[in-house]
């Protein structure tokens, strides 16, 4: 037992390649599958355009002055932002994966806050979100992310405006001077001067006379109890959310997320089906012997390849046509798109089986090309998944490019664009491309397969 | 075995072939031919280029310089390890590649080929339950479905114990004696070249060190006492420094 033991790590200290491989393929697929499914970093990176001039950032809150930049700020507690310039800065931060959004505070924002808060009227302001939509799981925890710091300035903002509320209330009751706009200040008698007043006019009159000026008061105050308890409607009312937001989607996808699981689950199976059947299928060539008979005339070695690529994405796409078809069904999708569906999961089953011969190529046995196979492939759709904002903008571009590079990505949003409507012929074009890449890869692998 | 005839047409002319990986030379200027119903067999030590020599003439790869008389649809090539599908019963193999040489007849061919192999009993049985001397005569059925004039054979008795070699050479011998068919294999079982070829080629380092009989190999050792033939191709290599 010791001996065969000893012998196995012998073995293993003289194949470092593999140890290194067993130690690091863990770790990178766990780093992947981890960006790929978090809901992106604690704090993520948003672009912020505060268009509002300076030194106008002041709302005056019942007579009061607050700095609107206070509130800002509170957006920030939960993102890392990226301050820039104008609005199309903020846009272009987001379309190149620098930022996981956008936040833009247009010009009008504290001209329409303040009268919002002073009871003029008019629209309520309103903040400006940008973001890519390159799946619905991101486009969840963006949206939620809005929420959550949105959530948090009103509050602050609320807070103010409660204070205020409760200051008209003992306006009311107590009595006291009161800053109107346009009217200046006027003096509010309250419910209890006016008890006092009514109760020593009552005293000091006969039964039948009639004291003008004290009835006068009362009624004064009178109308203005009503008219402040009136006006503070719209003011409780704002309460809740005083700051509005326009959210606005960057191209990407629309679909929900169950359509988007949906997608997901049918590309992986596709994925897995075809890869493993094209390189299984032209790995068993060489490990049967029978790759060298074949191509001394009998079949040219380009005709092998597409013999292979054709009968692992035919077997793979009428798979994935009865999944997706059966998941249609139950979620009640619609049938209307589905020759659209069968054409993206056709284009992406040819990619993803040219992938397959070339993995086949390059390895000996039907062993070796399933385990090359499964290794190439969790990475990549861990990588397809990951969205843009959850990393540092370098690695992002390098992510994009990667998945670029492999059918997943493609294939899921050709997927995404034949179920839920896009540009699909984009999409479509790009798989066109890697199958041709990667029969070409697999075609110059096979000059070394004997 | 039947002396060569070596006035006979060639069936097959290699010219001047040469094969290099990188700066490794596997094959250096070898040139011989072959008359319709000789079997030729290429022996030498491990590394000599045999199988080198025997891809090349089946078109099975490419020389670096040099040329074959024949085109590869016309040579039959059976290589070391059965080239057939295991899970395909052995007819179904034969009827593969039949159709993939565009045979006119394939039915009437594969019961041919199962005659002559002896393997009428076992067409349904999958490759993969045979045994290793039953594979490789499917191999060499596989091989003579197109009706080359030439079949190649590489290394085709090593995997067979002393029984099925002796009926492996029966059924080679038969195609050359028989049919007419020029054999060229190579081995590293010099009694058995002695015994069945009726001439050798004789490979070290890519080098073609002799071509002729097995009688002119002995004599050319130069020795005159009584040693085998073995002993005889021993001393030949190592005169001249292999």
């Amino acid at each position: 037992m010791r001996w065969l033991l000893l012998k196995d790590l012998q073995i293993l200290r003289r194949s470092p390649l593999l140890v290194a491989l067993l130690v690091l393929y863990p770790l990178i697929v766990a780093l992947l599958v981890g960006l790929a499914l978090s809901s992106g970093p604690s704090k993520p990176k948003v672009a912020f355009a505060n268009l509002v001039p300076s030194g106008e950032a002041t709302i005056n809150l019942g007579g009061r002055d607050l700095d609107a930049t206070t509130y800002a700020s509170e957006l920030f507690e939960a993102v890392d932002p990226v301050r820039v310039d104008s609005r199309e800065e903020a846009i272009e931060k987001v379309r190149s994966g620098e930022a996981l959004g956008a936040l833009v505070i247009p010009p009008d924002v504290i001209e329409r806050l303040q009268g919002t808060l002073s009871l003029a009227g008019g629209e309520p302001p309103t903040v400006e979100v940008y973001y890519t939509a390159d799946n619905p799981l991101k486009r969840r925890y963006v949206q939620a992310t809005i929420d959550a710091t949105l959530a948090d300035a009103n509050k602050a903002l609320s807070d103010e405006i409660f204070k205020e509320a409760a200051r008209y209330l003992n306006l009311i009751v107590a009595g006291g001077k009161l800053s109107l706009p346009l009217v200046g200040d006027v003096d509010i008698l309250g419910l209890r001067r006016a008890q006092r007043i009514i109760d020593a006019a009552v005293a000091g009159l006969p039964e039948d006379s009639t004291s003008r000026v004290a009835l006068e008061q009362v009624s004064r105050f009178a109308r203005l109890a009503a008219d402040n308890l009136d006006v503070s409607r719209p003011i409780l009312a704002s309460i809740g959310s005083p700051v509005r937001v326009n959210e606005r989607a960057i191209g990407g996808s629309s679909s929900s997320l169950d359509v988007f699981g949906v997608e997901v689950a049918v590309v992986i199976s596709l994925m897995f089906v075809t890869l493993l059947l094209a390189a299984g299928m032209l790995a068993l060539e060489r490990e049967e012997h029978a790759f060298g008979r074949l191509v001394r005339g009998l079949v040219s070695r380009t005709g092998l390849l597409a013999e292979k690529i054709s009968l692992a994405g035919l077997c793979a796409w009428l798979l994935a046509a009865v999944m997706l078809a059966v998941l249609v069904g139950i979620l009640d999708l619609g049938w209307s798109r589905t020759p659209v569906w069968l054409l993206a999961l056709a284009f992406a089953a040819l990619a993803f089986a040219a992938l397959g011969v070339a993995i086949g190529g390059l390895t000996r046995e039907v062993r070796a090309a399933s385990l090359l196979a499964f290794m190439l492939a969790l990475p990549i759709a861990a990588l397809a998944l990951v969205p843009s904002g959850a990393v540092g903008e370098t690695l992002y571009d390098l992510i994009r490019i990667v998945s670029g590079a492999f059918p997943f990505k493609p294939a899921l949003n050709a997927l995404d664009a034949a179920l839920s409507g896009g540009d699909l012929l984009a999409h479509l074009a790009h798989l066109m491309a890697l199958t041709a890449a990667f029969a070409l890869l697999a075609r110059l692998s096979l000059r070394r397969f004997g | 075995m039947a002396a060569p005839r070596t006035d006979a047409p060639e069936a097959l002319r290699a010219k001047s072939l040469s094969k290099s990986y990188g700066t490794r030379r596997a094959l250096q200027d070898v040139s011989f031919s072959a008359a319709p119903g000789e079997l030729l067999a290429i022996i030498g030590p491990n590394g000599a280029g045999k199988t080198t020599l025997l891809q090349i003439l089946a078109g099975a790869l490419e020389p670096t310089a040099g040329s074959v008389s024949l085109d590869s649809r016309d040579v039959g090539w059976v290589p070391q390890q059965p080239a057939i599908y295991s899970k395909l019963s052995v007819g179904e193999n034969l009827r593969l590649f039949a159709r993939l040489e565009k045979v006119s007849d394939v039915e009437g061919t594969i019961a041919r080929m199962l005659l002559q192999a002896g393997l009428n009993e076992r067409a349904g049985d999958p490759v993969g339950t045979l045994s290793g001397g039953n594979q490789q005569r499917v191999n060499i059925a596989v091989g003579l479905l197109g009706d080359p004039s030439v079949l190649l054979l590489d290394e085709p008795s090593s995997a067979l114990d002393p029984r099925q070699r002796e009926r492996l050479w029966e059924f080679v011998s038969a195609l050359a004696r028989d049919g007419g068919t020029t054999v060229v294999y190579s081995t590293h079982n010099v009694a058995e070249a002695e015994r069945y070829a009726d001439r050798l080629l004789v490979l070290a380092d890519g080098e073609l060190l002799f071509v002729g009989t097995p009688e002119e190999l002995e004599r050319a050792t130069g020795e005159h006492e009584a040693i085998d033939f073995e002993g005889a191709f021993v001393r030949f290599l190592r005169a001249r420094g292999h």
